[in-house]
């Protein structure tokens, strides 16, 4: 592989790298939350609204199957809002968020369902309120599914951003369609491939390290 | 089965007898066991020794009715043990104190406060005065056995450092004092219920509620909870109202007993009382457990007609069980007689017999003096049935 390529390929786990780890941050600051409002409002939940369960679960839903690379380009408009472009790795990080947000709210809501609800009865008994229940039992006993669906997440981000390259963001996936198999370099290729390969596995290393010293269900 | 055969073996003088005895069982619909101090719980004025005091209170699912019309008090600083079969309505009650449960109709006073009604942010406040330990300890497992105990305080805004010492005293309280930092799995049931226990207790409560918590344990384990509650009601006189459908539980340490069926009070009264005396159908089918029953191989030779043997079940209970009551029958009626079965227990210090006699089964007269003799000693005497052969 020739330095001029090496070095593309570092600028390409770069992209990835950012793409993924922003995405996946904005994705978790309001997928939680809203996992959070889809099991506090369904019936029987903390804070029961059936109206804003069902409106919530279809708006979720309908992001949802959207496919990604419609999404990317459906969202142009939006991203050029937010960011002021629509082209390059910043703007990709808009549509790739606007994704995984509901996809992970998904994700934490089934963690968060997991909850024995004896735990919430017996918060609500000792005179807890909603945020309580929140801060004291939902979370701290789900947070091994959390931390485990957001490493899930990553992973399907990392998969999605191969398809940023279409508005210019760059990243390995498009490094690989571009040189690897549109220019034959299959040196190029096997390298990206390589470096998917430990990037994912890292990843989920991490993530199941930290999910086995959080649980504590034993 | 009393009737079935009089009309083939006694006389009008047997029947007559008998039908004083059955007059008991028809009693009305709730049957109070009258101490000195129970008086009808309607009438009873807020009283200030009243921590719970539940007044025709109902709640339906659906079609079918939770509770139906519940009267209940408990008194400061005694133990009330609840006992039902499953869906007797005995979860929906308890859960009515604290307001988990919401009653359709009727008064919840906690305290001589209304509670029914109250809106969810009102209740929090006064769920504090309320502990509750559950079937399944419902601790967190995210949490360190202390963090557990101090969470009650914790939602009550104490400061840290006042949090952790008083888990640490309450965790010396249950023994559990070298557990502080475990997590809950780690420990095991009776350990865990112990942690129930400490975290319930944090807030000082008025009011211990014990929704089936011996239920998922084994029965040492249960003894070893049931003797820490009881402790516990001793040392701090905390009032506690328990849930269970075990009549060893109730036994063991409860101090009045309240049988609940289909939502309703069927009976209540001092533990040992009911256990003497029982008169509804369902208390009589919770105590078959625990107390002796005719052997069922001789319960399925029982004949309504003539037989050999007349076997008769003796209910005896208080004073009238301390004397030397079959010899004094032996005495006083002579003839034969056999023990087949029973015992005398004790209840609250009180002795609580159940006896099984076989008799000659031919001699109507004999019959009737062994009848009286022993009515005269205040038991309550049941003909059974014949058996054909020896037993």
């Amino acid at each position: 592989m020739s330095p001029v390529l090496f070095e593309l390929l570092l600028r390409s786990i770069w992209e990835t790298v950012l793409m993924t780890a922003a995405s996946g941050l904005i994705s978790l600051v309001f997928g939680l939350p809203l996992g959070l409002a889809l099991i506090a409002t369904e019936r029987g939940g903390i804070a029961e609204n059936i109206w804003v369960n069902r409106a919530l679960g279809a708006v979720i839903n309908g992001f949802r199957s959207v496919p990604f690379i419609i999404l990317l380009v459906a969202l142009i408009p939006v991203t050029r809002l937010i960011v002021g472009t629509s082209i390059g790795t910043w703007a990709a990080i808009v549509p790739l968020s606007i994704a995984a947000t509901p996809y992970y709210a998904r994700i934490a809501e089934v963690s968060l369902r997991e909850v024995d609800h004896g735990l919430i009865e017996a918060a609500r008994a000792m005179g807890g309120n909603r945020w309580t229940i929140i801060r004291e039992v939902l979370v701290p006993e789900a947070l091994p599914g959390i931390v485990a669906g957001f490493t899930v997440t990553l992973v399907t981000l990392i998969g999605a951003s191969a398809m940023a390259g279409a508005i210019g963001a760059g990243g390995l996936g498009d490094l690989a369609i571009r040189y690897g198999y549109q220019r034959f370099e299959t040196s190029v290729m096997v390298a990206v491939v390589i470096v998917l390969i430990i990037l994912v596995c890292g990843i989920q290393w991490v993530g199941d390290r930290l999910v086995a010293r959080l649980d504590r269900r034993g | 089965m009393i009737g079935a055969w009089l009309s083939g073996a006694g006389g009008p003088l047997l029947s007559g007898l008998l039908s004083h005895f059955r007059a008991v069982e028809t009693g009305s619909e709730m049957n109070q066991h009258v101490t000195a101090e129970l008086a009808d719980p309607v009438n009873i004025a807020a009283g200030q020794d009243d921590v719970v005091r539940l007044v025709d209170l109902k709640r339906r699912f659906g079609a079918t009715p939770a509770l139906d019309g519940v009267l209940l008090t408990v008194k400061k600083g005694e133990i009330l043990g609840i006992i039902g079969r499953s869906g007797a309505g005995k979860s929906t009650l308890i859960r009515c104190l604290n307001g988990l449960e919401r009653p359709d109709s009727g008064d919840v006073f906690i305290e001589g406060r209304e509670i029914g009604r109250l809106g969810e942010r009102e209740l929090q406040p006064l769920r504090r005065r309320i502990g509750m330990i559950f079937q399944h300890f419902n601790l967190l497992s995210a949490k360190t056995v202390e963090d557990n105990v101090a969470l009650p305080l914790k939602i009550e805004g104490r400061p840290k450092a006042e949090r952790l010492a008083r888990a640490a005293e309450l965790l010396d309280l249950v023994g559990l004092s070298e557990k502080a930092k475990a997590y809950p799995s780690s420990l095991s049931g009776g350990q865990k219920q112990r942690v129930g226990i400490a975290r319930a207790l944090a807030a000082r409560p008025a009011l211990l509620l014990s929704d089936e918590a011996t239920s998922a344990l084994d029965p040492e384990t249960t003894r070893s909870i049931l003797a820490l509650l009881k402790d516990i009601n001793r040392q701090l006189g905390l009032t506690i109202l328990l849930i269970t459908h075990e009549m060893e539980v109730i036994r063991s340490i409860a101090d009045r007993v309240a049988v609940i069926d289909a939502g309703r009070i069927v009976e209540q009264g001092p533990v040992w009382s009911v256990f003497a005396e029982p008169h509804s159908e369902i208390t009589r089918s919770l105590l078959g457990g625990i107390r002796p029953q005719l052997p069922a191989e001789i319960a399925g030779r029982l004949l309504p007609g003539a037989g050999a043997e007349l076997i008769l079940r003796i209910d005896v209970a208080g004073e009238a069980a301390r004397g030397p009551l079959l010899s004094d029958l032996a005495v006083a009626v002579p003839g034969p007689f056999r023990l087949v079965h029973g015992g005398i227990d004790h209840v609250q210090q009180q002795p609580v017999g159940t006896l099984f006699v076989a008799v000659a089964g031919n001699d109507a007269r004999h019959l009737a003096e062994v009848i009286a003799f022993l009515k005269a000693r205040e038991a309550r005497v049941e003909v059974l049935g014949h058996v054909a052969g020896s037993v």
